[in-house]
């Protein structure tokens, strides 16, 4: 059976539903990892749970960055091995170097707690696999600093590579300003790195991925660790 | 020459290019609605200043310097980052 790693950071606060979900919905085989004990590659694959590692001193992310867990996920993203970033998780990976960018407060300045529409752009990821492109999907974003940005060439470069996994989208699955929770350039709201492997969102899918937790009865949120699963036991083992 | 302590002020702003609310906010909200109309722009930033032991002002320039690169004090792909000497 596959093993994850949920890493935790101190300031981590998403850490346990992200295992919840893993263990229970997923039925695999996840711990809970702390950052300074993941001393080798010993995982399947990494989830980089949301929270507000290190109070988001500096930068959010910034200093989690520089813990030895990072070096151990290097590896594991050398061998292709699915690494996923959940909302400080991704602020955790972008500050790291291990995807582009930056992650910036959000435009309205304003902690924002509510559900989204997401249009999954992609499905080259171990994190997509079960998706359909223009698919969408119903995830609930919690965050002061989510605004992705990168420069106008670069994102260009991102859009050539499929790097850009999933936008922010209104009822007509359109990236509108008005879709646009956070003022993220071009309405990104989750990337992955050249070879797919790494990818990290703002959006929780933790907590859309049970039923009972989404005001639509929706479990949309599951279709990315199915995704990772499917990848880890292609043959459903 | 021996060793002193200077201080040393390390300014991160984001990129121009990149949007600043926090700047536009000061700026619509309380500059221009206070009546300071001649201000015409405003960008927040962070700002650290570090104590550095150091035998010459230069020397602890170029070591603030080298730390906010190695350790990503700001993230190149947002920020730009200025150092100065102010004692």
């Amino acid at each position: 059976m596959s093993r994850v790693a949920v890493i935790q950071y101190p300031g981590s606060n998403c850490d346990l539903d992200a295992l919840e979900v893993l263990q229970k919905v997923e039925k695999t085989k996840a711990e809970l990892v702390w950052h300074k004990d993941l001393k080798a590659d010993d995982y399947d694959a990494y989830v980089l749970p949301g929270g507000f590692s290190y109070g988001d001193y500096l930068r959010a992310g910034a200093i989690a960055a520089t813990s030895p867990s990072l070096k151990i996920i290097r590896e594991a993203v050398e061998q292709n091995k699915p690494v996923l970033g959940i909302c400080n998780g991704l602020q955790i990976l972008v500050e790291a170097g291990l995807l582009p960018g930056a992650v910036l407060r959000n435009s309205g300045l304003r902690f924002v707690c509510t559900w989204t529409r997401l249009r999954v752009e992609t499905t080259r990821t171990p994190f997509t696999t079960l998706a359909q492109k223009g698919q969408t999907l119903r995830i609930p974003i919690a965050h002061n600093e989510g605004r992705y940005y990168l420069d106008s060439n670069e994102i260009r470069e991102l859009e050539r590579n499929a790097q850009i996994v999933m936008r922010y989208v209104n009822e007509a699955n359109e990236p509108t300003e008005d879709a646009n929770p956070n003022g993220s350039i071009d309405n990104i709201a989750g990337i992955c790195n050249e070879k797919g492997n790494v990818m990290g969102l703002m959006p929780h899918p933790e907590r859309a991925s049970l039923r009972v937790l989404s005001p639509d009865g929706r479990d949309d949120g599951r279709m990315i660790f199915d995704s990772v699963m499917r990848t880890l036991n292609p043959a459903g083992a | 020459m021996s060793n002193r302590t200077y201080v040393i002020e390390v300014i991160v702003e984001n990129k121009p290019l990149a949007r600043d609310p926090e700047g536009e906010t000061i700026h619509h909200n309380l500059i221009i609605k206070g009546g300071y109309n001649q201000v015409t722009n405003v960008r927040a930033g962070k700002l650290l200043r570090m104590s550095v032991e150091a035998s010459s002002p230069d020397q602890a320039r170029d070591l603030v310097k080298r730390l906010c690169d190695d350790l990503r004090i700001y993230n190149p792909a947002a920020h730009t980052c200025q150092v100065r000497n102010v004692g």
